[in-house]
């Protein structure tokens, strides 16, 4: 086997030197109830051939762009991908390290992940990042448990726009504990229903998506002013942060813990993961956030250099007293965004940024114009949602035929909308594809 | 004996980011503008971002020199105890690249996405074959995630007999994620220590074991590099008591082939597929972390899960009893591919992997124990632990050997954990290792002990060959920045 370097004589040799007979006397401490009663039941070993055939074979069965010309964000969004970022990302110096606690050995990784905290800290708006968590929806769930420890309260209210399966990833996290979890309506309009905050006594959190799962942009500061004024921290949420590019940022608007998905920042979409939970907070917070952080300092002759710190918040310090359980986060994946970031710039940022939005404001035109309605008139960013005709579906197959998916049915998280359904654009569809996604949808 | 890795060259220094790049540059091709601008809201509009414009050649230059700062499995040998950093397959990461998995949507019809499903559905019977358990979820996104995954399970178990229980008894040479994940599920965490063998003994776990006590968290091979000789009997002590054995199996990679994990009487046990199964760990991540449970606890796992109907794989929401998800959508799908072609690749010899795991950690204990303490001197697993004992007489400590190594071209063991070995210098050299490299490793630490005792401040002094020496840690921490 190409990956076990030993050849029978070094095995020999080596058994010598530990005084064992053979290989299997090397496990006389693993007692015969504990152990396997048979072999292993897996295959021969596939030559690399075998293996890339197969692997092929059924990558080969997947749905994918260009063949399939998908108008499906929903959390996960087909953005164009440099090839000098995935070029770099393949440097095994960074791919097969492990976790910089030898900063010596590491300042490749700290540099870089200082420098991702930085720029997503000034894309947020906010004044410390940090190293990453797994995904937006851990990263909501981890923002809801940090505001309980700030505030010392047990109740949070998240709105009904935020993305579905975030919610549920945040009731996961709770469910063996006593935190209570309210929900806020959406009003007619897309945006969350804040009506009802004031209420809601001793709220540790009022958390929010922007753009919401709908595609709206909410009100970030009328959010932020209710929870403030019940002593609770404004968290807000996003899954697609290419919107900050356009559109206010969360920290401009008073945030206090901002936190989503940065899959759109150079990460494949990959069925859903790996991906990046991004997580900012303001610097008074800082001691009570989960997930590792860089900082920087200087080395014995003065140079400057990166180091993990404020350890003492983590598990491996603190153990049942750490602000979270994250050890592995997502590192590789900050270090796509940030040189995903590096290589967009500011310049770079503003105009895909309202690429995104113009694509996806005249699919919207299209589209009423051939007469769907679309229910929120609140603004939009890269996504929508459109009414659609009784009888729909029937459309949405034949489209499917035609290696056009139509958007995501919103019926089975929103029983309310199931009519509904949720259209997104981004810059890798033509005015061609979706000019083709009207005139089908119109036929 | 041939010369050591350890040596130094030209290295590059690069400045931050934002410390580069001119207002206008741009490094990235945009997809071509085909629409007319639309008329936005000004009251949205944001200022943009400032972050720094830069060329194509900037970017591939800075990362490029940032990663020649970097040491990798690739680079060399990479000892770090309880991390498993074992060679990458590179067959794996193309396939994991392949358009058809990597441009996967994960919200279209399952019927779109067969060939993830059915990849998923595989490894999950390839781990539930080599553990011994009955059925697995891939959801948890990390090793940590997965202990919180199966703590909830355990939760969900106790609830649904109508008997909430409160408490969770840990060893104490439990990775620092055990205790966290306990206590994030709520759970109090009962520590018990381990005996004079360094492993559990019955008697103290009986001595704790109660009806409130949900259950064992313990890590078998443990953080010692030991098998936990007595955990039929632990396991029977924490059934009987109504109580559901956890086990980290973040040290899987000793046992394949030969333990089997249901037999022991485990009832919910984490992989670490960036450990075990040969992914990258990627500097700190993305890692994966499934979970595998006995028939009775299945009903728990998170959803969906993925399921065979009339020869089509799809994703089913139909377990009432679930957690709910721990992950947006399945977890870290493209860790998961690099896994299931370990697998496909390794096939019985898996059980090879460990056994030369094992032997590998073995030869290194023997040839370097009579020059460093070994706390525990009986046959380890996949790992080795020794202290400093012997070097604090002469005022050299663990990490400034650790970072000794370093110069002679090694990245160091685990340093100071476990816990309960004072000074611990924990190696893992794994099985992709060769005899060769492994003499030269222990060569190096000779010649690191042999300096501690004959020129102690070429120790105190190192690494000197590294990008940069000592860093000052308490400065970082007294005064944070945090971002530039």
């Amino acid at each position: 086997m190409r990956y076990l370097p030993h050849t029978d004589r070094d095995i020999a040799e080596m058994l010598d030197v530990v005084a064992a007979k053979d290989l299997d006397d090397l496990f006389a401490t693993v007692p015969a109830a504990c152990r396997r009663d048979n072999e292993l039941h897996l295959s021969e070993p596939l030559t690399e051939l075998e293996l890339s055939r197969h692997v092929e074979s059924l990558a080969a069965t997947m749905a994918v762009s260009p063949e399939y010309r998908l108008f499906v964000g929903a959390g996960s969004y087909e953005h164009f991908i440099p090839e000098s970022v995935r070029y770099l990302l393949g440097r095994s110096e960074f791919s097969t390290a492990y976790t910089p606690y030898q900063p010596e050995m590491g300042q490749g990784t700290l540099q870089a992940v200082y420098e991702y905290q930085t720029l997503v800290s000034r894309l947020l708006g906010m004044e410390v990042t940090n190293a990453s968590l797994y995904d937006g929806a851990s990263a909501l769930a981890e923002a809801v448990l940090m505001a309980i420890r700030v505030t010392g309260r047990k109740r949070v209210a998240i709105s009904r726009a935020i993305h579905p399966s975030y919610r549920r990833v945040v009731q996961t996290y709770v469910q063996s504990t006593d935190f209570e979890v309210l929900e806020l309506p959406y009003l007619p309009n897309g945006r969350t229903d804040l009506s009802s905050v004031p209420e809601m006594k001793d709220l540790a959190a009022v958390a929010v998506q922007s753009p919401n799962f709908f595609g709206c942009i909410e009100e970030p500061k009328a959010v932020g002013e209710a929870a403030h004024q019940g002593g609770a921290l404004f968290v807000t949420a996003f899954s697609e942060p290419l919107a900050y590019g356009l559109f206010k940022n969360p920290g401009s608007q008073a945030a206090d813990i901002v936190c989503g998905e940065g899959q759109s920042f150079g990460i494949p979409q990959s069925f859903g993961g790996p991906s990046l939970g991004m997580f900012a907070t303001r610097t008074q917070y800082v001691r009570s956030m989960p997930g590792r952080l860089v900082g920087q300092t200087h080395d014995a002759e003065g140079r400057r250099a990166f180091v993990l710190t404020l350890a003492t918040r983590e598990q491996h310090i603190r153990r049942e007293k750490a602000t979270s359980n994250i050890c592995t986060n997502n590192s590789l994946c900050a270090l796509a965004a940030a040189m995903y970031l590096a290589s967009l710039g500011r310049t770079g940022l503003r105009e895909l940024a309202a690429l995104n939005r113009d694509k996806a404001e005249y699919l919207k035109k299209q589209l009423t114009t051939a007469g769907f309605r679309v229910p929120f008139d609140s603004a939009t960013f890269n996504e929508f949602v459109v009414e659609v005709p009784a009888g729909f579906d029937a459309a949405y197959e034949r489209l499917l035929e035609k290696r056009i998916v139509a958007g995501l049915p919103l019926g089975r998280s929103y029983p309310e909308l199931a009519g509904c359904y949720l259209l997104g654009v981004t810059e890798t569809r033509t005015r061609a594809d979706m000019d083709d996604l009207v005139r089908e949808l119109k036929s | 004996m041939s010369e050591f890795p350890g040596a130094t060259g030209l290295v590059l220094n690069e400045p931050l980011l934002w410390e580069k790049g001119k207002v206008g540059r741009r490094g990235m091709s945009l997809p071509r503008r085909d629409v007319e601008a639309a008329p936005v809201d000004e009251e949205l509009i944001g200022e943009v971002p400032d972050l720094p414009d830069l060329s194509e050649v900037d970017v591939v230059r800075h990362y490029t020199r940032l990663s020649q700062w970097n040491f990798g499995v690739d680079s060399g040998m990479y000892p770090l105890g309880s991390c498993t950093m074992k060679y990458n397959p590179k067959i794996n990461e193309r396939l994991a690249a392949l358009t058809g998995f990597a441009g996967a949507h994960p919200l279209l019809p399952d019927r779109l996405s067969q060939g993830a499903l059915r990849l998923m559905a595989e490894l999950e019977r390839f781990l539930a074959e080599i553990t011994g358990m009955d059925a697995v979820s891939l959801q948890p996104a990390a090793g940590a995630q997965g202990e919180l995954t199966g703590m909830l399970i355990i939760f969900a178990f106790h609830q649904s007999k109508g008997s909430p229980r409160s408490k969770i008894i840990v060893p104490d040479t439990a990775h620092g994620t055990n205790p966290a994940s306990a206590a994030l599920c709520g759970f109090q965490p009962v520590k018990v220590a381990s005996n004079e063998q360094g492993i559990l003994s019955a008697e103290a776990v009986a001595a704790l074991m109660d009806e409130e006590t949900a259950g064992i968290m313990v890590t078998n091979p443990n953080t010692l590099g030991l098998f936990e000789e007595n955990i039929r009997e632990i396991a029977e002590i924490v059934h009987a008591k109504g109580g559901k054995v956890y086990c980290d199996g973040a040290n899987m990679n000793a046992v394949m082939g030969i333990a089997h994990m249901g037999k022991m009487g485990v009832d919910v046990l984490h992989l670490n597929l960036h450990k075990t199964f040969s992914t990258p760990h990627g500097g700190g991540g993305p890692g994966s972390g499934p979970i595998c449970v006995t028939r009775e606890l299945e009903q728990f796992l998170p959803v969906p899960r993925v399921v065979r109907e009339d020869g089509t794989w799809e994703l089913s929401e139909e377990f009432p009893q679930s957690i709910g998800k721990v992950h947006a959508f399945y977890g870290n799908f493209g860790v998961m591919i690099k896994a299931y072609c370990y697998i496909l690749s390794m096939g019985r010899d898996l059980k090879r992997a460990s056994q030369l795991a094992v032997l590998n950690a073995n030869y290194v204990k023997a040839r370097l124990k009579d020059v460093l303490h070994l706390p525990y001197d009986r046959p380890c697993m996949h790992e080795c632990v020794f202290s400093d004992k012997l070097q604090r007489q002469l005022k050299i400590s663990t990490i400034e050997m650790a970072k000794r190594l370093m110069d002679y071209g090694f990245h160091p063991p685990t340093v100071y954990f476990p816990l309960v070995v004072h000074g611990a210098i924990m190696i893992e050299p794994t099985e992709t290792e060769s005899k060769e490299t492994l003499d030269q490793f222990i060569e190096a630490f000779k010649a690191v002990v042999k300096e501690a005792a004959e020129n102690p401040d070429l120790v105190r002094n190192a690494p000197s060959r590294c990008k940069v020496r000592r860093l000052d840690e308490t400065a970082a921490a007294r005064f944070p920045c945090l971002a530039g």
